[in-house]
């Protein structure tokens, strides 16, 4: 078995400015893994090119097998991808925005139904699937974010800082949904909540100046407090 | 050497520009007509109106192609030249249109008439004026390069059809100025020496062309080292 | 195809929800046909000089119109960076222009449907062949659409993009707003379609060639 993710060489420059520099990496398939790193590291932009958004400068890059460059639609259709945008129609209801982004992955009216059905329970958005989303809270446009990102149940999930806006208890909820679907999915999720984060992955990574300063698994690492104490010597060594 | 390169050529421009300026006005003979009567010199100014005119769709088509090769490779070097291709073809368009404008007054008493060829040349300087804004309204330099390669494009095809358009009006209506105008004035070039001062004007113009356009591009390269340099230093 | 036609139907379903843009577009183009027959109110009576300047009104009116709402196709996806979430899903960027040419399409001639009329009873006018002056104006609107939905995604991003888009879109219309012109005109001068025969063909080749080449380059202006 492969890796799901492979990275080779990969650069990107913005206009002169280096973004992310000779990254290599491969994330097997299931593996849970959080990318850490300061304001600008380039975590961002990393998970812009997986999702097919930004185009790499160099380098080669493969999901599933697949070439990025040469069949983005097939690996989007593989690709979940939450961020602190919500990508949701302000003014379209709750269901109508699943259901047309459920449209756009080309899920049948059936496997629709039977998705949004499941999505909004685990979401607790149920009783909200008529009104509008420019009436929703903050909270509850991230929980439907989050289910739109699922609707065709991918097999990787990127996600950009996903705990943005959440409370307690949807940030629980989102995690045992993350837990149940890692088991089969494949989760990259930036973050600055280490705390919360090292419960849930298997590998850590950490992004410093475009570069991978450090790859470590999780059990290598007894407690939460030892990982901030590696994260903050990387960056009080870089300063 | 490069450099060393680019005197020559300036040098060469320079000397074929001033010796086109002085077959056009010192070694021509008079123009006559068909039935033999001295022609207003005002026609002179074709000498140098058709070989700009030319040279402007010239650039137009760098533009165009160097559009297409930057979608493709995504390679500065390729917007550079579109720009660089871009400002002078705009100063040679307007120049087409002033120098058109100029005849225009002298033969037919109006500086602008809606006829086929000066509408279409009006209609490209306006686009690549408008090529020159969008570039402007765009900050992001990789952004910029991609969507003004876009509008090069797209803007290069419309030149053709504009022309067809704007031929299908004028022929739907009277027309003003018969072909034979066209006859008397831009096809009735005989005489060797009459043809040699055109290819003349032809070659100085390309060459004043070219040696803007590489004066250019050079100062853009040097621009965008400056641009890395500063970027890379913060 | 069917993805374009969601795209298109979602959007068409939220602009008649909200009718921001629509009433603005329909607004306007009356509001334009009131102050062109409040301005040539002296020549009204006489149906030779609006024989003549019927077709230009008609377009102006609805170039302007249109400019309204193209610059909004993109901009309402830029609220919660909706087109990002357009190209995270498996759909071909082609389909997104095609679907947003589409809706624009259709919003432009809502607005035409309306102003027709408005111009028939303001200018007291009575426009003879409806179904060939339909065909100018749907294949015109077409050209307009296609042109003005790719400059639309080109200029969404810069700053000023209210000013620029008209800037940049009429040179680019030049070759269909003339044949449409001229073809309304003769129209109106009670032509039948055998003689604007040449001005349909001129419009729908403009039609198609920048349709593809709109589709081609698309996905060039969504990056970044």
């Amino acid at each position: 078995m492969g890796s799901i993710i492979s990275v080779k060489g990969l650069n990107k420059k913005f206009a002169g400015h280096v973004a992310l520099h000779d990254i290599n990496l491969n994330i097997e398939q299931g593996e849970f893994v959080i990318i850490l790193g300061p304001n600008g590291a380039g975590k961002t932009t990393f998970l812009k090119i997986l999702e097919t958004l930004i185009r790499p400068s160099s380098g080669s890059v493969e999901i599933g097998g697949m070439e990025l460059n040469r069949s983005a639609l097939q690996i989007r259709k593989m690709i979940g991808a939450i961020s602190h945008e919500s990508y949701l129609y302000s003014d379209l209801t709750v269901e109508e925005n699943l259901r047309f982004f459920g449209k756009m992955y080309g899920l049948s009216d059936d496997e629709l139904i039977v998705r949004i059905q499941l999505l909004l329970e685990q979401m607790h958005l149920e009783y909200r699937y008529l009104d509008r989303v420019s009436t929703l809270s903050r909270g509850m446009k991230q929980r439907l974010s989050i289910a739109r990102s699922l609707i065709h149940d991918p097999e990787i999930i990127l996600m950009d800082e996903p705990y943005t806006g959440l409370d307690l208890q949807s940030a629980c909820n989102l995690e045992r949904l993350l837990l149940e679907s890692s088991k089969k999915a494949t989760v990259l999720m930036v973050t600055h909540d280490i705390d919360r984060a090292f419960c849930i992955c298997d590998r850590i990574i950490i992004l410093c100046d475009g570069t991978i300063s450090s790859d470590i698994r999780q059990k290598d690492i007894s407690s939460a407090e030892e990982l901030k104490n590696i994260y903050t010597t990387i960056f009080d060594g870089g300063a | 050497m490069e450099n060393k390169k680019l005197k020559i050529l300036a040098f060469v421009t320079t000397a074929l520009v001033l010796l086109s300026m002085y077959m056009v006005f010192f070694s021509l003979p008079v123009m006559r007509s068909g039935a033999g009567e001295v022609l207003d010199s005002s026609f002179k100014i074709f000498y140098f109106h058709m070989p700009i005119a030319i040279t402007a769709y010239f650039a137009f088509f760098i533009v165009f192609a160097a559009s297409v090769m930057q979608l493709k490779s995504h390679d500065v070097k390729w917007d550079i030249y579109a720009r660089s291709a871009a400002e002078i073809g705009v100063i040679f368009a307007l120049l087409v249109l002033i120098t058109g404008s100029i005849w225009a007054m002298a033969t037919w008493g109006w500086y602008w008439i809606w006829e086929p060829r000066l509408t279409t040349s009006l209609a490209l300087f306006l686009v690549y004026v408008t090529y020159l804004l969008l570039r402007q309204a765009i900050e992001d330099p990789e952004s910029r390069a991609r969507l003004a390669s876009v509008f090069g494009i797209v803007g290069f095809v419309s030149v053709p059809l504009s022309f067809f358009s704007i031929r299908l009006w004028r022929s739907a209506h009277p027309l003003m100025f018969g072909e034979a105008m066209y006859g008397s004035t831009g096809g009735g070039l005989e005489g060797s020496n009459l043809q040699f001062t055109l290819v003349v004007n032809f070659l100085a113009f390309l060459a004043l062309f070219l040696t803007l356009f590489i004066y250019k591009s050079n100062m853009e390269i040097l621009k965008e080292e400056i641009h890395v340099l500063r970027v890379s230093r913060r | 195809m069917i993805r374009s036609l969601y795209i298109a139907a979602k959007d068409l379903r939220t602009e008649l929800r909200t009718k921001q843009v629509l009433n603005s577009m329909l607004v306007f183009s009356i509001v334009v046909m009131v102050i062109f027959s409040l301005s040539l109110s002296d020549v009204l009576s006489d149906s030779s000089v609006i024989d003549r300047l019927a077709p230009g009104l008609l377009w102006i009116a609805f170039i302007f119109a249109g400019m309204l709402g193209i610059t909004r196709t993109f901009a309402s996806e830029t609220e919660n960076s909706c087109l990002e979430g357009l190209r995270l899903c498996p759909v071909d960027s082609a389909a997104i222009y095609t679907g947003k040419a589409i809706s624009s399409m259709c919003l432009m001639f809502i607005v035409e449907i309306v102003t027709v009329p408005v111009f028939m009873v303001l200018f007291n006018y009575n426009i003879p062949n409806i179904p060939v002056i339909s065909i100018v104006i749907l294949l015109g609107t077409a050209g307009f659409s296609v042109v003005g939905t790719l400059l639309s995604a080109l200029t969404v991003k810069t700053r000023t993009r209210e000013i620029l888009l008209p800037v940049l879109l009429l040179p680019l219309l030049v070759p269909v707003l003339i044949p449409a012109v001229m073809a309304t005109g003769k129209i109106l001068a009670g032509e039948g379609i055998v003689q604007i025969i040449m001005e349909l063909r001129l419009i729908a080749v403009y039609d198609i060639i920048f349709f593809t080449l709109a589709r081609m380059l698309f996905d060039y202006t969504l990056e970044g």
